[in-house]
């Protein structure tokens, strides 16, 4: 593994890697930034606000489709990172793809969904519940994207041979949008009362 | 394991001494100095222009209806965007990148003692995210309909709708300009803590780390923790703005309510994040310039996290007369009230520091303390303020505003000086002139003074905020308050004047001061231990550390300074 | 750079997360409402703590990464409280029921 940057970058006072560090902070953030939206859906849920219960109006199939297709996507992530441990970087270079591929899947899960809303009248101006549904969820897609392209780039990387510990990274980032959905999944598909 | 780093290191030591040319060096670093330095230009820079706008809005409550010089005729709607954007750019685009992402990026790996900051890209990649958003809040001034005006609080539903605002892209850019500056501090303020977690020199314990790296990591993690529901908010009220949802409107079963939640709760603990630098920075000018350790480092230290931990449950004593719960705010004026008290333990801390000790008035100095004594009227005002019955009649008068800019002055524009005229020769390896800087100190702090205190009894009096013209109201409009008016215009006109000795100053000492040695203060930290300005990659060998940093007039010793990376003598 | 230690086996966690999604989403078949929030969030909760100790390998992380996360809840938490009753209160907002009727505002103001 050729180690590059700053000095800096190789110590390790804590004992955590720095990177992983980074990393645990971004998730910290991001723990706000999404909470705070969840935070003010519970509110209005709670609060009886007219439209939340078209929470009964989205499909909970394709949202339990969903839900296996990031689970599953978890698991090949982590056997990605379990795999560079080992050394194998072609196994590794394999599953990180297989987890690019299920999010795809998803991706293409949600477009239909949003399609299919879209078409029968609930667009985000609809009413509040609609309003978050977008917004939530086109936030976590958004971060899906993300991960997607990180991960792509982080895969040629570690089959040139470098940069082995960001796969351990992007898994951590990886579940963390998994975490996030599976919050929105009972909040959006099966929680309609 | 340790050895083999150890060998591993100086490997990439060497080769990290590259010449880097111009684009890499000065526009495109990885280099935390030079970041720092872009920082600190584009927030003075910034700076400039929110003076500008302060003093075209000063100049129109004097003169109601004239002609500003060297701006024109301000109108109704011109009034509402200067005040708006003057207050967000001195808050998000000069005290933020000034103090925190500019002083920080130059100091915590000096201070720790290590060569950079841990993720030197991702350092560069937040100035550029923190430059963009500041062009976008410049372009939001000149878009059609002008710059937002609805406060930099930015209330829905006034800030919600085109309608409403009448700025109906200048509010959106406004919007977008602070979630990407949010967006950049995020990722900066990330940086900062992994390096000061991570990176620090060895034999650098917890506590042997300066108060002023400290309090600054504190403020980023307050930051951290505060803005992400408010980020949220602003992606509600962007879209709000311009796709028609109603997360804020009362009509589409929304709650303006709610975005006052989510702006003062990262609102509140936000004038700590600003404040924490500050007092970090003066805490180590005046250990230095009163030759004396620092009085209860733990003390001081402890406070600060009791002040950081207490900021998140004051946060709706700004509401107190929107309707909030009433029982809310019985709970919130306790806890506001109580927040006083480790404030006020760490400025005792910081004047038991002064006792005794032999104090040089070099500027950074004068500029220290008179942080503590203007901070210390703010602080004092606010207690009224906290008090839910007295604030119904206080609140948004100009008692507010004199309270909030005797805390804000001082923390932004003291603060900075402080930092500036103490750190100049470390950054540009020459010295301020001091003539010049004591000129400009009381140049500044006396007419500060003379704006402020007046505005106290214009409040006292009545004077309701953010109003364009006082003759409109014959209570307001009398001969006696116009002339309170006017002179804290003039004060503010004579300290603008000031400010360009400051100007000449920083530029002529920066290309012709005298050459400052490696140590012109006598200080102890880690950053004075090395040539000014520091070489690319900062230390020849990274130092180890031995002590804490205030080792000032240490018995036993012949010398009144004991640096911390100064071994032991053995005995 | 990573340190080692004993591996959980993912698969079976990976079996567990599915069995648990099944339950979530069989829930609401009972149509008791009170059940159906313990198998929605509880579950959720469940699953999320899986994921969390064992793919983000909290389980062997420090005690600091911890108190990170925990402390990032319990500040939303407060915020979600402090929050609360301004938003979740309707009894002043005392023109919800009458909006369509200018008058009955007037006479409420």
């Amino acid at each position: 593994m050729s180690m590059r940057g700053p000095i800096a970058t190789h110590r390790s006072a804590t004992g955590i890697p720095t990177g992983r560090l980074g990393t645990w902070w971004l998730l910290a953030s991001e723990i706000f930034i999404f909470g705070g939206l969840i935070a003010c859906f519970i509110l209005f849920k709670l609060n009886g606000t007219p439209g939340f219960e078209d929470a009964s109006l989205t499909s909970v199939t394709a949202g339990a489709i969903n839900t296996f297709v990031l689970l599953t996507s978890s698991l090949s992530v982590v056997l990605a990172h379990a795999a560079i441990e080992k050394g194998d970087r072609e196994k590794s270079f394999k599953y990180i793809w297989y987890t690019i591929g299920f999010g795809l899947v998803f991706l293409i899960i949600k477009t239909y969904e949003y399609t299919g809303k879209i078409i029968h009248g609930h667009t985000i101006t609809d009413n509040l519940f609609w309003s978050f549904y977008y917004t939530m969820t086109g936030l976590h897609a958004l971060h899906v994207i993300g991960g997607m392209v990180i991960m792509a780039l982080i895969s040629f990387d570690i089959r040139k041979g470098y940069n082995f510990q960001r796969v351990e990274l992007i898994g951590i980032y990886w579940h963390f949008v998994d975490l996030v959905w599976i919050f929105l999944f009972p909040l959006f598909y099966i929680a309609n009362f | 394991m340790s050895q083999e780093a150890a060998t591993v290191q100086t490997d990439i030591h060497e080769e990290h001494h590259e010449e880097l040319n111009f684009l890499h060096k000065y526009i495109l670093p990885t280099d935390h100095k030079i970041i720092a330095m872009q920082y600190i230009f584009t927030g003075m820079i910034m700076a400039i222009i929110g003076g500008y706008f302060a003093y075209a809005f000063r100049m129109q409550l004097a003169f109601p209806g004239e002609l500003v010089p060297f701006y024109g005729l301000v109108g109704p709607g011109e009034y509402n965007m200067l005040v708006t954007n003057h207050g967000t750019i001195m808050i998000f685009w000069v005290a933020m990148p000034v103090l925190i992402a500019g002083f920080g990026n130059y100091i915590i790996p000096l201070m720790i003692g290590c060569d950079d900051m841990v993720f030197p890209r991702l350092n560069r990649l937040s100035y550029q995210i923190f430059l963009v958003s500041a062009l976008v809040l410049i372009l939001s001034f000149f878009v059609k309909g002008g710059g937002f005006g609805g406060a930099w609080t930015s209330y829905p539903p006034l800030s919600s709708a085109a309608e409403y605002s009448l700025t109906d892209w200048g509010s959106s850019l406004w919007v977008l300009a602070v979630a990407l500056e949010f967006v950049s501090f995020l990722l900066g303020g990330i940086n900062f803590i992994t390096t000061t977690m991570n990176a620090r020199a060895p034999g650098m314990k917890m506590m042997d780390i300066p108060i002023a790296v400290w309090f600054i990591v504190l403020a980023v993690i307050l930051f951290m923790a505060s803005v992400g529901p408010l980020i949220a908010g602003a992606v509600m009220l962007f879209m709000d703005q311009r796709i028609g949802t109603t997360f804020f409107l009362p009509s589409g079963g929304g709650d303006p309510l709610l975005w006052q939640h989510l702006f003062w709760f990262f609102g509140h603990p936000e004038v700590y994040v600003v404040l924490l630098p500050t007092l970090g920075i003066v805490a180590d000018i005046i250990t230095v310039f009163a030759r004396k350790k620092l009085f209860g480092y733990r003390t001081v230290l402890y406070t600060a996290f009791a002040t950081g931990g207490l900021s998140f449950v004051v946060w709706a004593h700004h509401q107190f007369i929107a309707g909030i719960d009433p029982r809310m705010a019985n709970v919130f004026v306790v806890t506001t009230v109580l927040i006083s008290i480790p404030l006020a333990e760490m400025m005792f801390s910081y004047i038991a520091t002064l006792y005794g000790g032999s104090i040089e008035f070099k500027t950074p100095m004068l500029w220290a303390l008179s942080f503590l004594a203007a901070f210390l009227i703010g602080g004092v005002t606010g207690i009224y303020l906290g008090a839910s019955a007295l604030d119904v009649y206080f609140h948004d008068s100009y008692f507010v505003l004199a309270h909030f800019h005797y805390t804000f002055f001082p923390i932004t524009i003291i603060g900075m000086f402080a930092a500036i005229t103490y750190w100049f020769p470390k950054m540009f390896g020459r010295m301020m002139n001091e003539t010049l800087g004591k000129i400009h100190f009381w140049g500044t702090f006396i007419p500060f003074n003379c704006i402020f205190l007046p505005l106290f009894f214009l409040g006292l009096a009545g004077q309701h905020r953010r109003i364009y013209n006082y003759n409109h109201f014959p209570d307001l409009a009398t001969q006696e308050l116009q002339d309170i008016r006017v002179f804290a215009t003039a004060s503010l006109v004579v300290m603008l004047f000031f400010q360009l000795i400051f100007i000449y100053n920083f530029f002529v000492s920066m290309f012709k001061g005298e050459k400052a040695p490696n140590n012109p203060w006598k200080a102890n930290s880690l950053e004075w231990s090395i040539p000014s300005p520091p070489p690319h990659g900062n230390f020849k060998t990274l130092p180890t550390v031995y002590r804490g940093p205030y080792e000032y007039s240490a018995p036993g010793r012949d010398l009144d300074y004991w640096p911390q990376n100064e071994p032991p003598e053995k005995s | 750079m990573s340190e080692t230690h004993e591996h959980p086996n993912y698969v079976k966690i990976w079996y567990w997360l599915l069995v648990l999604l099944a339950i979530s989403v069989a829930g609401p078949m009972l149509e008791v409402p009170a059940l159906t929030l313990i198998t929605a969030f509880g579950i959720a909760i469940i699953k999320s703590f899986l994921v969390a100790a064992n793919y983000m390998h909290l389980k062997f992380e420090k005690k600091i990464i911890w108190l990170l996360l925990i402390l990032a809840l319990c500040l939303l938490g407060v915020f979600f409280f402090g929050t609360a009753p301004d938003i979740m209160m309707t009894e002043g907002d005392q023109w919800i029921d009458c909006i369509a009727d200018k008058s009955c505002i007037e006479q409420r103001l």
